[in-house]
């Protein structure tokens, strides 16, 4: 495969529609169908669209991510969702939430459940791709 | 409501996930790692303490402030707090050995974060109070013990750690399975709630049905006759360290949800359910001792001792009275600490004869004398020997069961405890006697007690457990008493 040009202007474009996807269903998640861990697996999926119309030496070196750090950073996010509100002396957990309007998006929910959906969806990416990466590049 | 009570489980997370970034310095590693099972084992004793002094002895969390029967509850009653002590305490002593016996490529490949996840599903499926939460906590330790007892990778542990994966697999697929029964029967997953829905429920032959399947998931997990075949080969493969973790924890974390599901929930009734945890005990006891006197090698035997000694567990729960309890309870705490010495006392061994078979070793008591007694002593504890723990505990449950007199069992308990001691002896004659069989010494002294310095803790505590053996049993009969009282459980948990 020397001559896919279409292949990548195709997959440089749709991966960009991809992860905005990914990330409305991150943000929409929690009261509507959506959340953390399946916009997690869409953005995986995008990579993955890349590692497979490139190859996996030239992404690593648009892309230089060590996806250990991701799982571990996003349980780092997620635990400190769930401890802060112990701080404040409620249970373990307990989620608080807001609505407040922002400039151009509006009326908007500012929930603490949206930092724990974040650290999920770091956490799925980094293990979707880990175990992508990995079996890939199990024959070298 | 104490947040605290969260910490047993956080705090080996958040270690875990700490170290994962610095996976590649094991020096460090190994630093973060100390402190942290030091402070895990501090926070255990404290929570334990503050349960033991509550009025009502047990304390709860309901997580994200969600009321009892709908969101998820952390309760800390007597018997879980045990555990947890005890966890930490194992989860310390197998981490100095693992700092001494562990190779550094192994170190580099994620072993103490996976080491200390472990924790925390052990942690947490001893402090849950909701039932699917109890099959959360499983999947995590069962996760990390997946990595565990693979983890290094010879052919061996490959062939031998895909049976147990396979097993736990459809095991778990089962709990799932007896979790979606006991949902849509009585319409709750709160412990609390279903030990009051299912004795006004009369429901009695699906209750049945359901306590089976639990029965069967639980008894896969924790090797009860006759689903024990995975774990001696399994138990093999792994370094000491973790042998020795899995061996004092994993089975007893299916021992600890049969006996807290059959003394909370499942009593309906106890003439059907608990006959049957009895023969399975029996069964148990028996097979496991008969795999364990076949045996010549030093981790085989004790792996097969694993399964006989779970049945006395369950056979305490089987007998079901107070003072049955009491002995089974005492005896999760003499086997968890006595187990994982002598699974470091073979990891030892092996460091030094560079094998684990009985018959190519000799003569350890010149060479090293201190190895020797020490092992002799836990020995004889597994075995019952008095003044030691483990005689205390089958005291009490050989009681027990002559006072209920079911004899049979009685005489099951006793012939497996002759067995045992001379599968001890066993190796003890084969390693320790005779003629020094290795031409040179591979571990000088200062290394030896390098090598011993985590296990002494764990004999000297044996000992204490049989010579302070008045007020640990009382400690014993006190949360056997609260856990065959659900109704302590349910008031603590409903706020009624």
């Amino acid at each position: 495969m020397k001559n896919n040009i279409s292949l990548h202007t195709v997959a440089q474009i749709s991966v960009f529609i991809v992860l905005s996807f990914s990330f409305y269903l991150l943000f929409a998640g929690h009261n509507n169908p959506g959340g953390g861990f399946i916009g997690a697996l869409m953005a995986a999926s995008a990579i993955v669209l890349l590692y497979v119309s490139f190859d996996l030496k030239t992404i690593k070196n648009v892309l230089p991510l060590y996806y250990p750090y991701f799982i571990a950073t996003g349980l780092l996010i997620a635990m400190g969702t769930g401890v802060s509100s112990t701080l404040f002396g409620y249970p373990f957990l307990t989620q608080f939430f807001q609505y407040t309007t922002l400039p151009i998006l509006g009326e908007v929910e500012l929930t603490t459940a949206l930092m724990f959906d974040l650290g999920v969806f770091i956490v799925v990416i980094g293990i979707a791709l880990l175990i992508i990466t990995t079996i890939a590049e199990d024959d070298e | 409501m104490s947040n605290f009570l969260t910490l047993p489980i956080l705090l080996p997370m958040f270690i875990g996930t700490i170290l994962i970034f610095f996976a590649k310095k094991h020096k460090l590693q190994r630093v973060i790692a100390g402190f942290s099972a030091l402070s895990l084992l501090g926070v255990a004793i404290y929570l334990g303490y503050i349960v033991y002094t509550d009025p009502s002895q047990i304390i709860t969390l309901e997580i994200g402030d969600w009321p009892a029967p709908f969101g998820i509850v952390l309760v800390a009653d007597m018997f879980a707090t045990m555990m947890v002590i005890l966890s930490s305490i194992v989860g310390v002593v197998c981490l100095f050995f693992a700092f001494k016996t562990i190779h550094s490529d192994r170190e580099k490949f994620y072993f103490y974060p996976f080491y200390f996840y472990l924790l925390t599903g052990v942690n947490g499926a001893f402090l849950t109070g909701d039932m699917f939460n109890l099959f959360v906590f499983f999947e995590v330790m069962l996760i990390s013990s997946y990595v565990l007892i693979v983890h290094g990778g010879t052919g061996y542990q490959l062939r031998e750690s895909f049976k147990y994966v396979v097993m736990n697999m459809v095991a778990s697929a089962f709990f799932l399975v007896a979790l979606a029964y006991l949902y849509a029967t009585t319409g709750t997953l709160n412990m609390a709630d279903l030990a009051e829905r299912v004795q006004v429920l009369e429901q009695e032959g699906i209750l049945n049905g359901i306590a089976i399947l639990f029965l069967f998931v639980f008894g896969a997990k924790g090797a009860l006759f006759p689903l024990y075949f995975w774990l001696p080969k399994s138990y093999y493969g792994p370094p000491a360290a973790i042998s020795a973790l899995f061996g004092g924890l994993l089975t007893k974390v299916g021992i600890y949800a049969i006996i807290r599901v059959f003394t909370l929930i499942f009593v309906h009734n106890t003439e059907f359910t608990h006959t049957i945890i009895l023969i399975l005990a029996g069964g148990t006891m028996f097979f496991g001792v008969l795999g364990a006197v076949s045996q010549f090698d030093f981790k085989r035997i004790l792996s097969y001792h694993i399964i006989s000694q779970v049945g006395y567990m369950v056979m305490g729960l089987g007998v079901y009275t107070p003072l049955a309890l009491a002995g089974a309870i005492y005896y999760i705490a003499h086997h968890i600490i006595v187990k994982s010495a002598l699974f470091l006392f073979a990891g030892a061994t092996q460091k030094i004869t560079g094998t684990t078979e009985l018959k190519k070793m000799g003569g350890l008591l010149k060479t090293h004398p201190w190895l020797g007694w020490l092992f002799f002593i836990s020995a004889m504890s597994l075995a019952g020997i008095p003044p030691l723990s483990g005689f205390f505990s089958k005291f009490a449950l050989i009681l027990a069961a002559v006072q209920k007199e079911s004899y049979y069992i009685v005489v099951v308990a006793l012939v497996v405890g002759i067995l045992t001691l001379f599968s001890m002896m066993k190796i003890f004659m084969y390693a320790f006697w005779g003629e020094p069989k290795i031409s040179q010494d591979k571990v000088n002294r200062k290394e030896m007690f390098a090598l011993l310095r985590p296990i002494i803790p764990l004999v000297v505590l044996t000992i204490c457990l049989g010579f302070f053996a008045e007020p640990i049993f009382q400690y014993s009969l006190g949360v056997s008493e609260q856990i065959l009282d659900p109704a302590n459980y349910v008031n603590a948990v409903l706020g009624k």
